[in-house]
């Protein structure tokens, strides 16, 4: 029993595992100093990462349904929460948020409380009741709570359109990096991205996705934190930055102050010439600059998006109980917790790197000659995440008269303070990991649902095992072709899509869900009602505000997950109460869900 | 009142306690942004706002659910609702 054994040796096997990879990073570092191209050592990481990957993919293909869908019902609980940290954490979280921070200071933050406070909702609400429900899937609990093949049809509609959102921008995210790190154009590398993940999910389904998301789990934590660590202690900041940076948070808001910001504008004309994408700092590192409710409303969207996003909740599916389904949330939250408080701490060094005329890499105030002439610079210029201009000609670079991309936080810092670019390496590795960690996830969230819950279950439910595994895995890889094909045109930022999905999956999937636990009277027509019209007016309400519309109570492009979720709760309740209540077979599957010990409601393989 | 809805009613009342905690520290608090960033409890040194959506939250966050699953599985084990191996 092979499985067995690798089971009981996964501390080893990751052990070994994450000393081979520091192994490699150190070899780099020592090629690098021997005289490797900057380019060969990025090619070298990324090639090498993924190589790994694709393999453990391989080693975990699968003929099994129980175990394509769900693993096997046998990970462990702090494996599957590093697992769900790296299907949580996309290319968002790692590329992105720290710029988010670094620009837009508190009133961005609403989101590092929101995808971390979901959890809770996770835990408390959700995951270990639909592990004892034992389905295969998000819309399967809903088909069999409810009854019914609209009700199912109905979660799988919402599935979809939350999850392809969401997708879109990872393989997006994979096929950036992929096209700086290899060196080939967006729209090739954006298949090359694509490659890599269906290599890792195609064989194994879950489990070949949860073994690659361990692995890439340790890929990217160390890709963060290590430059982090390292930057603090170079520029003696603290040697536990977390702890440490207060000084250094005071020292920004100082230098604000000094170098006027906020009391120096520039003039329409001037920003017309800054290339598009590009910013400059025009908040406050640490002062709150939004309004309470802008701040709750990003937040309370963000929590009951995570709540309802199917790609997070079926990851509690392959846990062996409901006790460790329960104690695996804490572990990825944990797991998660590493990244995002460390996103804050690598926003404020890199912003101190900048501005602080003490330090040997700060370059507000030098001649505006002398920092074009700087490497980093020239190389981040061309790859168009960096801009200076001298506005108003004084031949000093100001504050107001330099300008970076959001992306540039995570990828130029390492260089900007002098780290050996061994580290850019590894960040665009650990980049990598996270936005193919989670795009897997989603697409096999996307193609269970279809190849279970339509084709299963709905088409044909009497395909035998293989058939259905056959048909799972073409639409996988269709579903990936797809979102690919429209990641390619870049439509939205990474960052707005994402947000989207949460609002979405909230609109349709958050009282549907909650309430199949919670409320016993809760009925397939109240909850196809919840969907449906939670979907609908959500997304009315999206493009209302797109397009110009006022909006109301203050409910934005960014948290029109309100206006869908009330209207889905309201109208599950009317329609529930109105209509007769569910029979009593239903009731008891409830009564039984409530319950941690005995069976599951659905059989071990179905 | 049977036995299951004696556990159903402690679990229901352990799960408002947990979310008044998550409520109180997700939602609360941030109505107080400008007070907060005002006041001279500073951890670690940082201004309370800033602390608060950094690690603050987050943290409670990690610790609330660890405390919510132990208190969850002593009520299991309270009814007799433990799974067993195998289950």
């Amino acid at each position: 029993m092979i499985k067995g054994k690798f089971i009981d040796n996964l501390p080893k096997v990751y052990g070994i595992y994450t000393g081979g990879f520091l192994v490699f990073i150190i070899l780099m570092a020592i090629a690098e100093q021997a005289g490797m191209s900057a380019k060969l050592i990025g090619i070298f990481f990324v090639a090498f990462t993924v190589f790994i990957y694709a393999f453990i993919g391989w080693l975990s293909r699968t003929m099994q349904a129980d175990a394509y869908y769900v693993a096997g019902r046998q990970v462990p609980t702090v494996f599957n929460g590093m697992a769900t940290a790296a299907d949580w954490m996309s290319g968002a979280s790692f590329v992105a948020m720290a710029g988010g921070i670094y620009f837009k200071g508190y009133g961005y933050m609403a989101l590092l409380v929101g995808w971390t406070g979901g959890y809770v909702l996770v835990a408390s609400l959700l995951a270990p009741y639909l592990r004892k429900f034992g389905c295969y899937t998000v819309p399967d609990f809903i088909g069999t709570r409810y009854g019914g093949n609209l009700a199912r049809l109905s979660a799988v509609l919402v599935l979809t359109v939350a999850s392809f959102t969401y997708v879109t921008a990872q393989i997006n995210a994979t096929g950036t990096i992929a096209s700086v790190a290899l060196d080939i154009p967006f729209g090739i590398a954006v298949y090359v991205g694509l490659a890599s993940i269906l290599m890792c999910s195609m064989l194994g389904g879950m489990r070949a996705v949860t073994w690659t998301q361990v692995a890439q789990y340790i890929v990217l934590i160390i890709a963060y934190l290590l430059p982090v660590f390292w930057i603090s202690n170079k520029m003696g900041a603290g040697f536990f930055p977390h702890f440490m940076l207060a000084d250094e948070v005071a020292r920004i808001a100082e230098l604000e102050s000094q170098f006027g910001l906020g009391s120096v504008k520039n003039s329409a004309a001037d920003l017309a010439s800054v290339p598009k994408g590009l910013a400059g700092i025009t908040k406050a590192h640490s002062e709150v600059n939004t309004t309470p409710w802008k701040f709750i409303s990003l937040a309370v969207c963000m929590m009951a998006g995570t709540a309802s996003l199917p790609h997070v909740m079926m990851r509690y599916f392959t846990t062996p109980s409901v006790k460790t389904a329960r104690r695996s949330v804490g572990w990825s939250l944990f797991f998660i917790f590493l990244l995002y408080s460390s996103a804050p701490m690598l926003a404020t060094l890199s912003k101190l790197s900048l501005m602080d005329p003490n330090l040997s890499t700060g370059i507000i105030g030098k001649s505006i000659s002398d920092v074009q002439a700087l490497d980093w610079y020239q190389n981040w210029n061309q790859a168009n995440l960096m801009f200076v201009s001298d506005f108003n000609g004084n031949g000093t670079l100001e504050l107001n008269e330099f300008f970076m991309g959001g992306k540039a936080v995570v990828l130029a810092t390492p260089e900007i303070a002098g780290l050996p670019y061994v580290i850019s390496g590894l960040v665009a590795a650990g980049g990598m990991a996270a936005a193919m960690s989670t795009a897997d996830g989603l697409v096999l969230a996307i193609s269970n649902a279809l190849s279970h819950d339509i084709y299963y279950k709905i088409i044909n439910p009497k395909a035998e095992t293989a058939k259905r595994l056959i048909v799972a895995r073409v639409l996988l890889f269709l579903i990936g072709f797809a979102g690919a094909s429209i990641a390619a045109l870049e439509i939205q930022g990474i960052l707005g899509s994402v947000i989207w999905a949460f609002d979405f999956a909230m609109s349709g999937l958050f009282f549907p869900l909650v309430l199949g636990v919670w409320w016993k009277r809760a009925n397939a027509p109240g909850a196809v009602a919840g969907m449906l019209l939670g979907l609908i007016s959500g997304t009315a309400y999206l493009i209302w505000v797109r397009n110009g519309g006022a909006g109301f109570w203050g409910v934005t492009q960014l948290t029109f997950g309100i206006v869908g979720s009330l209207v889905s709760l309201v109208s599950m309740v009317i329609v529930s109460l109105i209509t007769k209540a569910p029979d009593a077979a239903t009731q008891r599957m409830v009564d039984e869900v409530r319950v941690p010990s005995g069976k599951t409601v659905l059989a071990k393989s179905h | 009142m049977s036995k299951q809805a004696q556990h159903w009613e402690k679990t229901r009342n352990h799960l408002f306690v947990t979310l008044a905690i998550w409520f109180v520290f997700s939602i609360g608090i941030f109505f107080f942004g400008a007070e907060m960033e005002a006041s001279n409890f500073r951890p670690l040194g940082y201004p309370l706002s800033y602390y608060m959506t950094c690690q603050g939250s987050l943290g409670i966050f990690v610790i609330l659910i660890f405390w919510f699953a132990n208190r969850q599985e002593k009520i299991d084990e309270e009814f007799g609702y433990t799974e067993r191996e195998g289950d």
